[in-house]
C-alpha cells in the first residue's frame, strides 16, 4: 500500500553570499495513514526545515535542491502554487510552537474559524459556525460558545494552542505537522495537549509528524522515530526499540545524557563538543569530531542511512 | 547531592511576600465603586507568605507552572527585589533590610545564574573583563596578577579555554556562554547560588554538560543551591529537596525521593503525573480542570481550589496553613483531614 507521505532524498540548500549551505541532505522517511512519526534532534538539526519543505514554505535564500515529496500519491514539488495551497491547510495542517503564528490577534475566534472553513467549503455562516463549535468541543475547550466571541489575547497559552488544533481539524486533514507544539507550555498543559493530539490521530486516522527536541514526549506519543543530526537522519525505527536500544552513537549519546538514564545525583554522560554549524560541516560523517567510535573512514566518507542487521535504519559505518 | 554537613540552616526564608504594584498613574487608578470615586491599586501578588530553609550543601529545587512566582522568589532572596514583607536570614543574620553598603559582603556570598546567558552578559565586555570586574570590586586589595590568576583558575574549573579570554560573549555557543555566567558567579567564591532555569535554553547534550558542571562545583566548593526549573526530570536528578509552588504559595516541601514517590498535595500529584517518561507507555495524567487564575485576583481559601479534585467548602473559605509532617510540609486541608 502506498504511504500517506513519502519523503525521498530531500535536500534543501541556502544560497548565501559566500557559499551554499546544505541544510538538509538526503532526508527520507514515510508516514502511513494514521501513523505517528517523531522527528527529534537538537537545535539547528533541520527539523523545522523538514516540516516546512513538506508544505513548501521554504523561502529565499532557501530552496529545495533535490528529492521528492509524495503526498497521497502526488509529488508536491511538481504542483502549482494553487494546488499546493489547496493541499496545505486542507489535507495537511500545521501547528507551530507559537499559536500566534496561526491566530490573527485582531479577529475573534469565530471570524477566524468561519473564514477558514469557508475558504475550503461553500457553506453558510451558520453551518460553518456549527462546524467550528463542534471542533472546539472536540478539543475539550470549556464553554466553547463563549470562546467564539473572544480574541486570542484573552486566552491562556494552552487554550490558544487548543484553538489552533481545533482550526487545524476544520478541514479534516490526513496529516498534521506539529512543530514543538507544547515547548512553550507548562508540563501539565503539555500532557493534556499531547493526550489530545494522540486521541485525535487515533480517532480520525490522521498521520502525525511530531517535531520536538523532547525524546520523552516523542516516546509517549509516536510509533516511529527519526533522529536528525546536522541536516541528516542518522537513525530511524520503531520508537520503543530506538529508545531502548539506540544504535547510532549520536542517539546513544543523546539518550545517555538524559537524567532518567542514570542514578539520582550521579554525573550525567555527556557528548563532548557541540553540533557543527552548516558553514563548517566536518568532512565525512558530520558527527565524527564528537564520536568515540570514529575511524579513518568516518572522516573521509559519508555514511548513508541503510537497513542494518537488526532491521533498524542507521547511518554509521560502525553499526553492522 | 552533597552530604548535609550540619543542621543550622544557611538560608531561612520567613513568610516572604512580594507584590508588584502595576496600578500605573493616578488617573488609571481612579475607579467608580459603590457610588463613589475611589483610588484602586492593582497588585500582582507574585509571592505570598513563603517560608522555608536551606541547609548547607543542599540543593533545594523550586518547581511550579509558569508565573507561579519562582523567579520572583529567587530575586527577592537575592535582593534584586526588596520583599514586600517577611524576612530573609543568611547564616543567622537578617539581610532583606540591609542597606546596599551593608549588603556588600553578602553579595559575594550569594550569587545568581540566569536562564538566558546572553542577556545577562555585557556584550561589550570581553570574557576577561566580565570576570575581573567583580573580583576587583569585592577585593580592592588584590594585585593585578592575583586577580588575573584567580580568573584563570575559575575559567579552567568551568572548562573554558583561558585562551578565549579576550573574546566577546557573542563569539560563544549557548553552552559556553552559560559556562561564562557560571564562572562569573563562582569567581567570588560564593557559598550560595540561585540558579534560575540555568539549562532551559540549552540542547540536551549541552544540558548534561552544564548540569555536570553545577554538580562538580557543588562538590568541589561545598556550594548550596536554590535551583529553579520547570524540567522535573532534571529536578529529580539533582535535588536534595523540592519545593512546589502554585500561584505564589508554597504547596509542599519534601525530600526529593519523597516528593517523587509519594506526592501528597493534589497539585504536586497532578504536576508529577504529567512528566513525560522516556520509553514509557502513555500513562493517564491527572487532568486539572479550569484555567490558572491570575495573581491579581487570588481565589479565596486555598488558591488551588478551582482546579482541585478534592476541594470542598472549607477549601473555598479557608486558606490551608502549611503543616509539618514526618517527611515534609504540606498545605492542604484534605491531607490534614486525612481525606487523601
Ligand atoms: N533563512 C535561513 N538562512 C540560512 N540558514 C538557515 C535559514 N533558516 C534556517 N537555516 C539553517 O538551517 C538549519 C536547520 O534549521 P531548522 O530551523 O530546521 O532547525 P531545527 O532543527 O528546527 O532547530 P530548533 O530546534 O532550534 O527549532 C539551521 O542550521 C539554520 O541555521
Ligand atoms: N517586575 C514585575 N512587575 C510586575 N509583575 C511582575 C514582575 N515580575 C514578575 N511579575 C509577575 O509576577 C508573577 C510571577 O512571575 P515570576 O516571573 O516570578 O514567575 P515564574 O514562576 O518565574 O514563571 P516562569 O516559569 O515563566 O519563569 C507573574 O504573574 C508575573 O507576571
Ligand atoms: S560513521 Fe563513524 S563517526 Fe559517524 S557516527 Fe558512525 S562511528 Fe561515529
Ligand atoms: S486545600 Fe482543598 S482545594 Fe486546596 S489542595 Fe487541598 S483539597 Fe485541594
Ligand atoms: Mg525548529
Ligand atoms: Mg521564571
Amino acid at each position: 500500500m502506498q504511504p500517506l507521505l513519502e519523503v525521498k532524498n530531500l535536500c534543501v540548500e541556502f544560497a548565501m553570499r559566500s557559499q551554499v549551505l546544505r541544510a538538509l541532505r538526503d532526508v527520507s522517511f514515510t508516514i502511513g495513514k494514521g501513523e505517528r512519526l517523531g522527528l527529534v534532534g537538537e537545535s539547528g538539526a533541520g527539523k523545522t526545515l523538514t516540516g516546512f519543505s513538506i508544505l513548501n514554505l521554504i523561502s529565499k535564500p532557501g530552496y529545495i535542491s533535490g528529492g521528492s515529496i509524495l503526498f497521497e500519491g502526488r509529488d508536491l514539488a511538481e504542483l502549482t502554487i494553487e494546488q499546493i495551497r489547496d493541499i496545505r491547510g486542507n489535507r495537511i495542517s500545521m501547528i507551530f510552537q507559537d499559536p500566534m503564528m496561526t491566530l490573527n490577534p485582531v479577529l475573534t475566534i469565530r471570524t477566524q474559524m468561519v473564514e477558514t472553513i469557508k475558504a475550503h467549503q461553500k457553506i453558510s455562516d451558520k453551518e460553518a459556525e456549527k462546524i467550528a463549535l463542534d471542533k472546539l468541543q472536540r478539543v475539550y475547550i470549556p464553554s466553547p460558545e463563549k470562546r467564539l466571541d473572544q480574541y486570542p489575547h484573552e486566552l491562556s497559552g494552552g487554550m490558544r494552542q487548543r484553538i489552533v488544533i481545533a482550526i487545524s481539524l476544520l478541514t479534516n486533514p490526513g496529516l498534521i505537522i506539529a512543530d514543538e507544539p507544547t515547548t512553550a507550555l507548562d508540563v501539565t498543559i503539555q500532557a493534556e495537549i499531547m493526550d489530545l493530539l494522540l486521541e485525535l490521530c487515533r480517532d480520525e486516522d490522521m498521520g502525525l509528524l511530531l517535531i520536538t527536541h523532547d525524546l520523552a514526549v516523542v516516546s509517549e506519543v509516536t510509533q516511529k522515530i527519526a533522529v536528525m543530526y546536522a541536516g541528516r537522519i542518522v537513525e530511524m525505527g520503531p520508537t520503543r526499540d530506538v529508545v531502548d536500544h539506540p544504535e547510532h552513537p549520536y542517539t546513544r549519546g543523546l539518550i545517555a545524557a538524559l537524567p532518567q538514564s542514570c542514578d539520582q545525583g550521579q554525573r550525567l554522560l555527556q557528548i563532548p563538543g557541540i553540533m557543527p554549524s552548516l558553514a563548517n560541516l566536518p568532512s565525512g560523517c558530520s558527527f565524527h569530531p564528537r564520536c568515540e567510535l570514529c575511524q579513518d573512514i568516518c572522516k573521509r566518507e559519508v555514511p548513508v542511512l541503510e537497513t542494518k542487521a537488526s532491521g533498524r535504519h542507521v547511518a554509521c559505518f560502525m553499526v553492522k | 547531592m552533597a552530604e548535609q554537613t550540619n543542621d543550622t540552616p544557611l538560608l531561612q526564608v520567613r513568610n516572604v511576600t512580594k507584590h508588584f504594584d502595576i496600578s500605573g498613574g493616578l488617573l488609571d487608578q481612579l475607579k467608580w465603586k459603590e457610588g463613589k470615586m475611589r483610588r484602586v491599586r492593582t497588585l500582582v501578588k507574585a509571592v505570598n507568605g513563603v517560608t522555608f530553609r536551606i541547609l548547607p550543601g543542599e540543593t533545594l529545587s523550586v518547581v511550579g507552572e509558569s508565573g507561579c512566582g519562582k523567579s520572583t522568589l529567587g530575586r527577592a532572596i537575592m535582593r534584586i527585589h526588596r520583599p514586600t514583607s517577611g524576612e530573609v536570614i543568611y547564616r543567622g543574620k537578617r539581610v532583606d533590610n540591609l542597606s546596599s553598603h551593608d549588603m556588600k559582603p553578602y553579595r559575594r556570598k550569594m550569587q545568581m545564574v540566569f536562564q538566558d546567558p546572553y542577556a545577562s552578559l555585557n556584550p561589550r565586555m570581553t570574557v576577561r573583563q566580565i570576570l575581573e570586574e567583580p573580583v576587583r570590586f569585592h577585593n580592592p586589595g588584590m594585585s593585578r596578577d592575583e586577580v588575573k590568576e584567580h580568573v584563570l583558575h575559575t575559567l579552567k574549573q568551568v572548562g573554558l579555554d583561558p585562551d578565549w579570554n579576550n573574546q566577546f560573549p557573542h563569539e560563544f555557543s549557548g553552552g559556553q556562554r552559560q559556562r561564562i555566567s557560571i564562572a562569573r558567579a563562582l569567581v567570588l567564591d560564593p557559598e550560595f547560588i540561585v540558579a534560575d532555569e540555568p539549562i532551559a535554553a540549552l540542547d540536551v547534550s549541552i544540558q548534561a554538560q552544564i548540569l555536570n558542571l553545577l554538580m562538580d562545583m557543588q562538590q568541589k566548593r561545598d556550594l548550596t543551591y536554590l535551583f529553579i526549573s520547570h524540567d522535573l526530570s532534571v529536578v529529580e536528578h539533582i535535588s536534595t529537596r523540592v519545593a512546589v509552588m502554585y500561584l505564589g504559595h508554597l504547596c509542599e516541601v519534601a525530600p526529593v525521593k519523597e516528593i517523587f514517590n509519594n506526592p501528597k498535595h493534589p497539585y504536586t500529584q497532578a504536576l508529577l503525573s504529567a512528566i513525560p517518561r522516556l520509553g514509557g507507555k502513555k500513562k493517564s495524567h491527572i487532568r486539572l480542570g479550569g484555567d490558572v487564575p491570575t495573581p491579581i485576583n487570588l481565589p479565596s481559601g486555598c488558591v488551588f481550589h478551582g482546579r482541585c479534585r478534592f476541594a470542598d467548602e472549607r477549601c473555598r473559605q479557608e486558606m490551608p496553613p502549611i503543616v509539618e509532617h514526618a517527611t515534609g510540609r504540606v498545605a492542604c486541608h484534605a491531607v490534614e483531614e486525612e481525606r487523601i
